[in-house]
């Protein structure tokens, strides 16, 4: 009758870890790029909400997850025109975003509050999902199958292709990779629009996917999470995988316990995703490299 | 209720408003201008809504009444700005209809003695302040009833937002009424530690089937997203507040406590415009019009939904009570003796989970 431990909790933990891993790889990008954007939050709502109104629209999940993508690239791009054109602070920037798609975000979905939609919902794979232990991991939805795979890309593209290696170069030193001829306002306004396309995708999932409802902040601070989980996976892709696979874990485990009457309190248990992340970073912090990129958050000031 | 929400978009809203505005001054002057803040948004399905429909009903079966409605207000020092403005703008009677407006809401009356307000919850009042609620418990009992015959499984799961004692009081009023119909009735409850994120209430009500639950109840701000995921996985849902939640389980739908602010909110503003308003602490029951049952879904039997109502009856009669000892918590301990009832004095104290519920209630 009941479904074992491990298949919920891995259950909860992709589904909870899923957007929070597109909008940590967005991250990842833009600060491989030299930008910190802290406005992650902000796109993520407005991914959200564009997707969730488009999908009561257009009644496909599809057309919501692409349209709330494009919404959180379009976001990105304000933000890259002020601290990319404008050279404004990026600290500042980011926060100024992330309130504004709070309220931007809103406006927009008044109308949609309480709108039914069929969303995006499970496929399962014929045969694996009946599997012991591993069964959840496919009967999920398209966006939870294409989440590594993504990261994957991500890495590939950042690590074997031409434009990934001045992506980096950029964010390691401007005026090196200016001075290599390439034009690091080009390259970064490209991986912002990238990083937003992400992150409105993450809130898209959330939305579509995961809530088939709207709310007013339903990110609920997820986004903050992406942006604290691209430290913890040391601006590597691949090891955002494992991050988000130890939030979402965390917050499919307290709940579980909970549902099995685990005997501590809800307010210790709710505790456990941060105290984890405590742990994890503990654990990684003594593994001191060289991982930020040398000149993230600071202004490129051009090279005449 | 606690608030969320951006400075911008009050601004927006206020902007909003006001631009609405001077379309009435072509008209007669209306007799009654009522304000009323909402913590959230008025199409959440739950508490706000309930408010907020209450308000249109009022406006429109009395004459001469007209509203100003502000959404998705802060509460504190921001709730004070938007009852100043709504006075400045007319407004003669306020409903600020969030708990967390109670000491906002008293400052703004101390500052103007010829404006009325009414409060919901509150527990304290002033001269031109005063406060309605209903006790839920029977209502929570009676969804109880129902749920404990509905079930196949035996097993209901309750996502709550936070362990306050009025919340517990309400699951434990469920599950003693589920217990009376069948007795191997378990609850489990999981608190999500907020009012407010869809994500992780889906993953709670998720965690809850998990283990077999086939009936959900919802304690949260909008309970529309625990009440989807128990309709797509085929379990019964059990509403609060909002009386058209239905819509949202076709069918799984039990049945559900609602608020009808709509006729009290009538008399509110038939009371303040022929100057026999008082400042009353009103505390509804199940005798009162304000505090209805939903309409059953077609999951429930008809056999169940008349002896429901006949619990009902037995409530208000005053045969039938909630809280009657012998009533052991969760651990063993006893917590109501033989001959003992709890009444509502109580509930604000609860701290325990009675015999049968799977929860940590601290």
């Amino acid at each position: 009758m009941s479904t074992p431990f491990v298949e919920s909790v891995l259950a909860g933990a992709i589904l909870s870890g899923t957007p929070v891993l597109f909008a940590t790889l967005g991250e990842v990008v833009e600060e491989r790029s030299g930008i910190v954007n802290l406005g992650m939050e902000g796109i993520m709502l407005i991914g959200a909400v564009v997707g969730f109104a488009s999908t009561v629209h257009s009644g496909q999940a599809a057309v919501g997850l692409l349209a709330g993508a494009a919404a959180g690239a379009a976001m990105n791009m304000l933000f890259a025109y002020m601290v990319i054109t404008q050279r404004a602070n990026q600290l500042a920037t980011g926060l100024a975003m992330m309130f504004g798609g709070v309220g931007l975000s809103a406006l927009i979905g008044a109308d949609y509050i309480g709108s039914r939609i069929g969303g995006l919902n499970p496929v399962p794979v014929p045969f694996l999902s009946a599997l012991p232990w591993l069964g959840p991991l496919f009967r999920a939805d398209v966006l939870v199958y294409l989440a590594v795979p993504t990261a994957v890309g991500v890495w590939w593209l950042l690590f074997r292709t031409r434009w990934g290696l001045d992506v980096r170069a950029v964010g390691e030193n401007p005026t090196a990779a200016f001075a290599a001829g390439v034009s690091p306002m080009r390259v970064q306004y490209q991986a912002l629009f990238l990083a937003g396309f992400l992150g409105g995708l993450a809130g898209a999932h959330l939305s579509v996917g995961i809530a088939k409802t709207w709310a007013e902040w339903m990110t609920a601070g997820r986004g903050f999470i992406a942006v604290a989980l691209v430290i913890f996976s040391r601006w590597h892709p691949l090891r955002a995988i494992v991050g988000a696979l130890i939030f979402g874990g965390a917050i499919a485990l307290q709940l579980q316990l909970q549902a099995r009457g685990a005997p501590v309190s809800p307010f210790l248990l709710d505790m456990l995703p941060y105290l984890l992340s405590l742990v994890v970073l503990l654990v990684w912090g003594g593994i001191r490299r060289h991982a930020a990129p040398a000149s993230l958050g600071r202004v490129f000031q051009g090279s005449e | 209720m606690r608030h969320r929400g951006a400075a911008l978009l009050i601004v927006a809203l206020f902007a909003l408003a006001g631009a609405g505005w001077p379309a009435r001054t072509a008209a007669a002057p209306p007799r009654l201008l009522v304000g009323i803040l909402h913590v959230g948004s008025m199409t959440d399905g739950g508490y706000n809504q309930a408010h907020a429909e209450g308000a249109r009903f009022m406006q429109r079966n009395v004459p001469g009444v007209e509203l100003i409605e502000v959404e998705n207000v802060p509460e504190g020092a921001d709730a004070e700005r938007v009852m100043e403005s709504m006075i400045q703008r007319g407004a003669r009677f306020i409903i600020p209809a969030s708990f967390g407006y109670l000491d906002p809401g008293l400052n703004v009356a101390r500052r103007h003695p010829e404006v009325k307000f009414m409060h919901p919850g509150g527990f304290k009042r002033a001269e031109n302040f005063g406060t309605y609620w209903a006790s839920t418990q029977d209502a929570f009992y009676l969804m109880g009833i129902a749920a404990g015959r509905t079930t196949k499984t035996n097993r209901a799961g309750f996502v709550v937002a936070l362990p306050i004692s009025f919340f517990l009081a309400n699951v434990n009023a469920f599950h003693l009424g589920a217990r009376s119909v069948n007795p191997r009735f378990e609850t489990r409850v999981v608190f999500t530690g907020t009012f407010l994120d869809p994500g992780k209430e889906a993953t709670a009500a998720n965690a809850l089937l998990d283990q077999g639950v086939d009936v959900m109840g919802v304690i949260v701000d909008s309970p529309i997203t625990v009440v989807q995921v128990a309709e797509r996985r085929g379990a019964y849902s059990v509403g609060y507040h909002y009386v058209g939640l239905q819509r949202f389980a076709p069918k799984g739908w039990i049945s559900g406590i609602a608020f009808n602010w709509g006729p009290l909110y009538v008399r509110f503003a038939k009371a303040v415009m022929d100057g026999t308003w008082k400042n009353e602490a009103l505390f509804g029951s199940l005798a009162s019009d304000y505090l209805v049952v939903a309409p059953f879904g077609k999951a429930v039997s008809s056999a169940t939904v008349r002896q429901v109502n006949a619990a009902k009856q037995a409530f208000i009669s005053g045969q039938l009570r909630a809280f009657q000892g012998p009533i052991r918590d969760n651990r063993g301990q006893l917590r109501v003796p033989e001959g003992q009832i709890l009444t509502d004095a109580d509930f604000g104290r609860m701290d325990w989970f009675v015999e049968g519920i799977v929860g940590q209630p601290r």
